[in-house]
């Protein structure tokens, strides 16, 4: 009776994560995966095959995108790692009381707006005729207007700039938990700056810099507005190609094929991360 | 002898706290020096300002010969087991030893040696590899040691580090600490409010209160001869009876309590005159029952509230006016039959018991 009441409850309970996964997760997914071995041979009749893979690596412009994406990711996440970290210690280690609940949400009001306003506050102060400009012209340090969008960099700043929350958070939670003991009997066993960052406050917040840099990295490599807004001509993202395939080319099967790619790129070097670092998802997810 | 330690007026404020307030000390070379006071006296601070995390507001550390006051943590030979241990969670045994080898640039094959060695002397040989968290609370506490001795400090300071552990392996410990000092060689400092801990283990105590030290002296002159009232009430058990000073004669100044009783004890104090209020301490032992009171002993008439059977440390507990009196019962079992509310004669050697001024009332 008492198993029985319990096991229900677990169903009901259970039911909603498992109609998410599957529904909103495995199926689309699945279907994905399906779709992009389907060749089309004419209007009505579908074959399977490869030839949609065959053209991601025939045709340079899709496998030069797709590998700088996953570059520029790379550096972003590195990036906003190297940012973050000095953030989080203030945040956890320095700030006091008050001090410390409003640090905390001077990072979080940026994201009460959407992307696309965060995105357009960058540009106002980076176009040509932005604030940037306006007041190194008034410095006297450019002679005419400077244009600082529509290039990598700007693509970067954008990109860091998103991801800097979902970084400082896991950094702060793991840092907040150190004795700070640790750090004196660092410096105490005769340790300077660099040699007690390395041995004992990295390795002790490895988990928080790993599932910090995965969850970054993931929403650097997926996003889309902000390369495509504050991206040159020259600085393609892959996800940009993806809807393209899909909305502009109306070409399902092209886009499934680079959309299954994207997944698997962003797998393995997930993976690759966990294994260098020595973690495992089950500790850093904890 | 040549002293490790010594430092003059050091003075550390917070605000308007004074936490350590015109404090000297001096330690010498290998000897066992215990900081005893209850919390919130300025140990920490103290010690803090010894390792070199906190900088004194005026005063000068020495240590051996050397000045200390601008030299940071890293570069002091001075090395600190702290109160919860600080082992490196995310390091082997023999990592965390090695760590500080390491900052000394040690090659790898002595480093293995000396780690290898010092923990075959503190106890635990070949047990490098295993994770801090797998070891059982005594043996992190000789990790810790380990730890700092492997890098031959000049002083060694201990951060009330047998706080965590449990009453039976602390005894252990304590014993083992001071072996372990004499083994070694190296001077230690250490705090703590357990005076038990301090007069076990230490050559000299120094007994903090205020930010202040009201006494350093080896552990038997502190108990035998406190320099105030707050030495004697805090070290070791004791009796405290307040009364009027009715005569002073010579060393010895007689009491009158509230209930009328008259007793006798040795001046320790300044500000003792006649009509002075004071305070007579006089500790459980040194209290004598019933027939065995030898003449020319204090006398004091009591009332038993209560027997409090503890194997050897067994006590009595007694009234006399409002105060509460406790007196040890002899081992031999010549005092019995002591039932609550029954009458009983206390006396003590005058030399035994100790006088101080009381406070103003």
């Amino acid at each position: 009776m008492r198993s029985s009441a319990s096991k229900l409850s677990l169903c009901l309970l259970m039911t909603p994560f498992v109609l998410w996964i599957v529904l909103l997760v495995l199926l689309p997914h699945l279907q994905m995966l399906r779709v992009s071995f389907h060749v089309r041979e004419s209007w009505d009749t579908v074959t399977l095959g490869l030839e949609q893979y065959q053209n991601f690596f025939s045709e340079s412009y899709y496998w030069r995108t797709f590998v700088r994406t996953g570059v520029m990711s790379l550096f972003t996440t590195f990036l906003t790692l190297v940012i973050a970290f000095p953030i989080a210690w203030y945040i956890a280690r320095l700030a006091r009381g008050r001090a410390k609940g409003f640090l905390f949400l001077a990072c979080l009001i940026p994201f009460w707006a959407s992307e696309l306003v965060r995105t357009y506050g960058w540009m106002i102060l980076l176009r040509e005729s932005g604030l940037f400009s306006t007041w190194l012209q008034a410095l006297g340090l450019a002679d005419g207007p400077v244009e600082m969008l529509y290039n990598d960099a700007a693509v970067i700043i954008g990109l860091v700039y998103n991801g800097l929350l979902f970084m400082v958070v896991p950094l702060v939670t793991t840092l907040d938990g150190m004795d700070k003991n640790l750090v004196e009997a660092g410096y105490d066993l005769g340790g300077n700056h660099w040699t007690v960052l390395r041995e004992i406050i990295v390795p002790w917040a490895m988990p928080g810099v790993v599932s910090g840099c995965i969850v970054v990295f993931m929403l650097t490599l997926g996003s889309y507005l902000t390369p495509i807004l504050m991206g040159g001509k020259d600085s393609a993202w892959f996800t940009e190609q993806i809807f393209t395939q899909f909305i502009t080319r109306f070409n399902w099967e092209q886009g499934a094929a680079l959309g299954v790619l994207l997944l698997v790129l962003s797998s393995v070097i997930v993976w690759l991360g966990l294994r260098v670092t020595g973690q495992n998802l089950r500790k850093v997810m904890g | 002898m040549a002293s490790d330690l010594f430092c003059t007026d050091l003075v550390r404020r917070f605000g308007d706290h004074t936490a350590v307030d015109r404090v000297s000390l001096d330690v010498p070379a290998g000897t066992f020096f215990s900081i005893l006071g209850p919390s919130g006296c300025g140990k920490t601070t103290l010690l803090r300002l010894l390792a070199g995390f906190d900088r004194p507001d005026s005063g000068e550390i020495q240590i051996r010969g050397a000045r200390m006051n601008d030299v940071p943590p890293n570069k002091r030979p001075v090395n600190m087991v702290f109160q919860h241990l600080a082992l490196f969670p995310t390091m082997s045994v023999g990592d965390n030893i090695g760590y500080g080898l390491r900052r000394k640039k040690v090659p790898a094959a002595e480093r293995t040696r000396k780690i290898a060695r010092v923990l075959e002397q503190v106890g635990l040989p070949g047990l490098e590899d295993r994770n801090p968290q797998q070891l059982s609370g005594g043996q992190r506490q000789r990790v810790a040691l380990a730890r700092c001795l492997v890098l031959e400090p000049t002083l060694l300071l201990l951060d009330e580090p047998l706080g965590a552990l449990d009453l039976k392996l602390r005894e252990q410990m304590k014993v083992e600490l001071k072996h372990l000092q004499k083994a070694f060689g190296t001077t230690f400092v250490y705090i703590t409010h357990d005076q038990s801990e301090a007069m076990v283990m230490s050559d000299q105590v120094a007994v903090m209160r205020q930010g202040r030290f009201d006494q350093v002296a080896a552990p038997e002159t502190l108990y035998r001869d406190p320099a105030t009232p707050f030495v004697a009430g805090f070290v070791g058990d004791n009796n405290r009876l307040s009364g009027d000073v009715i005569s002073v004669d010579g060393d010895l100044a007689r009491l009158r309590l509230q209930s009328g009783e008259e007793v006798t004890g040795r001046i320790a104090g300044e500000g003792i005159a006649a009509g002075r209020r004071a305070d007579l301490f006089i500790r459980p032992e040194s209290l004598v029952m019933n027939g065995a009171v030898p003449d020319g002993y204090s006398r004091m008439q009591a009332t038993v509230t209560t027997t409090l059977f503890d194997g050897a440390n067994s006590r009595i507990e007694a009234g006399v006016a409002d105060q509460t009196i406790f007196a040890r019962l002899p081992q031999d079992g010549s005092v019995s039959n002591l039932s609550p509310d029954s009458a009983i004669q206390l006396g003590w050697d005058p030399q035994r018991a100790t006088v101080f001024a009381g406070e103003r009332v």
